[in-house]
């Protein structure tokens, strides 16, 4: 998911009764399904594990935009170009009402950055995969948005209000980049032979990618338990991995595309489909650092952030100027 | 509304709180009002070096799709707000007032509507 991995206390889920009183409250709090919010007392533990969860899914939305930012000087068409100026725009805005939703547990946007400069907190593993055609930005849309649709859909339920406000907010947009990118691959996928072949191409490259954005299986995971007692987390990764797939075959099948995986197929008992998993190894490697694009999209953001140090302190001395004019003229 | 409020975050999980605060810009709340004559509302913060850059940047990232037709913006420090230790002091006195509400009162339905 665009937040991978994100550990917790790592000391099992205590019972009310090994509560104090103080933090009993506030899981009944939770388990009433009512919403904690800034200023209200919380566990040491549920700020930190919101604060790593919530930066790693803002950081994803920023670094998420180099690779669909690659293509904008070569959309097809104007207008294919305009939409995905707005689409890549929209990251970014989701990057910033996540970055102010964390911003409200008392860590500030700058700390964020840099320890996302510094390579100390991760981003979505898929954003290190290069996008190397047209067709990719389709593939992306479709499958990457798709697959973090599943995750955000139910995070608007999260006990923390802010994070819930914030996931209200990306998931009205978010459908606008889903569908983008499906009209990307139907146009694709029923073009001429080349661009069919291209879309399948992207198709083959992004699906095991996008079933590792969910993650490893958690259903042993001692942070993951941790997370959905606190309902910062609402469903496992097997679980949220089975719908994406289960909604995404049929759509492949409509497009006339072909999931690069033999062993897919629908069980017709359950309903879902049977698949293949991703090889764990590569993601574990990509999230280390050693995926293709890893390093370039840690040195444009860090390059950014340089280059963009005069603007930032240029502007706040400009903006200490003018009030220190302002009050000598009063 | 975003204020820090709780304990700072440690530096187990941060780099320390130095130079970069300084260029720092500030913190400001965003309210939005919409099109059909309702209040302003809190839509979330952002960061501005001052009060003009504060509402270009809320238009370009709360008004994307035509949520509103004003935008009010003002400095998060600047805002006063109840502590929820409060909470029973504050509004618990409401509780026991309910002929504060039209329901409470019956009126017999040969009145009309009321």
């Amino acid at each position: 998911m665009y937040a991978q991995m994100i550990k917790s206390t790592g000391q099992g889920v205590k019972s009310l009764d090994e509560m104090e009183p103080e933090e009993r409250a506030f899981q009944e709090r939770i388990d009433a399904g009512g919403k904690i919010e800034p200023k209200d007392w919380m566990p040491e533990g549920y700020r930190k594990n919101l604060i790593r969860q919530i930066g790693q899914h803002a950081h994803s939305e920023i670094v998420g935009q180099l690779p669909e930012g690659n293509w904008i000087t070569r959309a097809p068409t104007l207008e294919r170009k305009a939409i995905l100026l707005a689409k890549v725009q929209d990251e970014a805005g989701h990057g910033l009402y996540l970055y102010c939703a964390a911003e409200t547990l008392g860590v500030t946007r700058d700390d964020l950055t840099r320890d996302l400069l510094s390579g100390k907190m991760k981003y979505s593993s898929i954003f290190n995969y290069p996008t190397l055609t047209w067709a990719d930005m389709g593939a992306v849309g479709w499958l990457v948005d798709g697959a973090a649709i599943m995750n955000q859909v139910p995070l608007q339920r999260t006990s923390y209000g802010p994070y819930a406000r914030a996931m209200v907010r990306i998931c009205k947009e978010e459908s606008f980049h889903q569908r983008q990118g499906f009209d990307i691959m139907m146009k694709m996928a029923n073009g001429t032979e080349a661009q069919h072949k291209m879309a399948q191409d992207a198709l083959n490259r992004f699906w095991f990618p996008s079933l590792m954005m969910f993650g490893p299986s958690d259903a042993e995971s001692v942070h993951s338990a941790q997370s959905m007692a606190w309902k910062i987390k609402m469903n496992t990764n097997d679980e949220l991995r089975q719908k994406f797939v289960d909604q995404t075959a049929p759509q492949a099948a409509y497009l006339g595309l072909t999931i690069p995986d033999d062993t897919l197929k629908l069980n017709e008992e359950t309903g879902h489909y049977t698949f293949a998993e991703p090889d764990w190894e590569e993601f574990f490697d990509v999230l280390k650092g050693n995926g293709p694009c890893n390093t370039e999209r840690l040195e444009a953001r860090n390059k950014a952030w340089d280059e963009g140090r005069w603007v930032r302190e240029g502007l706040i001395a400009h903006a200490e100027k003018k009030r220190s004019r302002k009050m000598a003229a009063e | 509304m975003s204020s820090p409020e709780s304990s700072p975050y440690n530096e187990d999980d941060a780099s320390p709180h130095g130079e970069t605060r300084k260029t720092e810009w500030p913190l400001w709340e965003v309210f939005i009002r919409g099109q059909h004559g309702l209040s302003h509302r809190h839509v979330g913060s952002l960061h501005a070096a001052d009060a003009e850059m504060a509402i270009k940047n809320a238009r370009d990232v709360y008004t994307r799709r035509n949520e509103g037709v004003s935008i009010w913006t003002v400095r998060a420090s600047d805002i006063a707000a109840s502590s929820p230790e409060e909470k029973g002091s504050l509004y618990e006195p409401a509780n026991d007032k309910v002929y504060r509400h039209p329901t409470f009162f019956d009126i017999p339905d040969e009145v009309g509507a009321m």
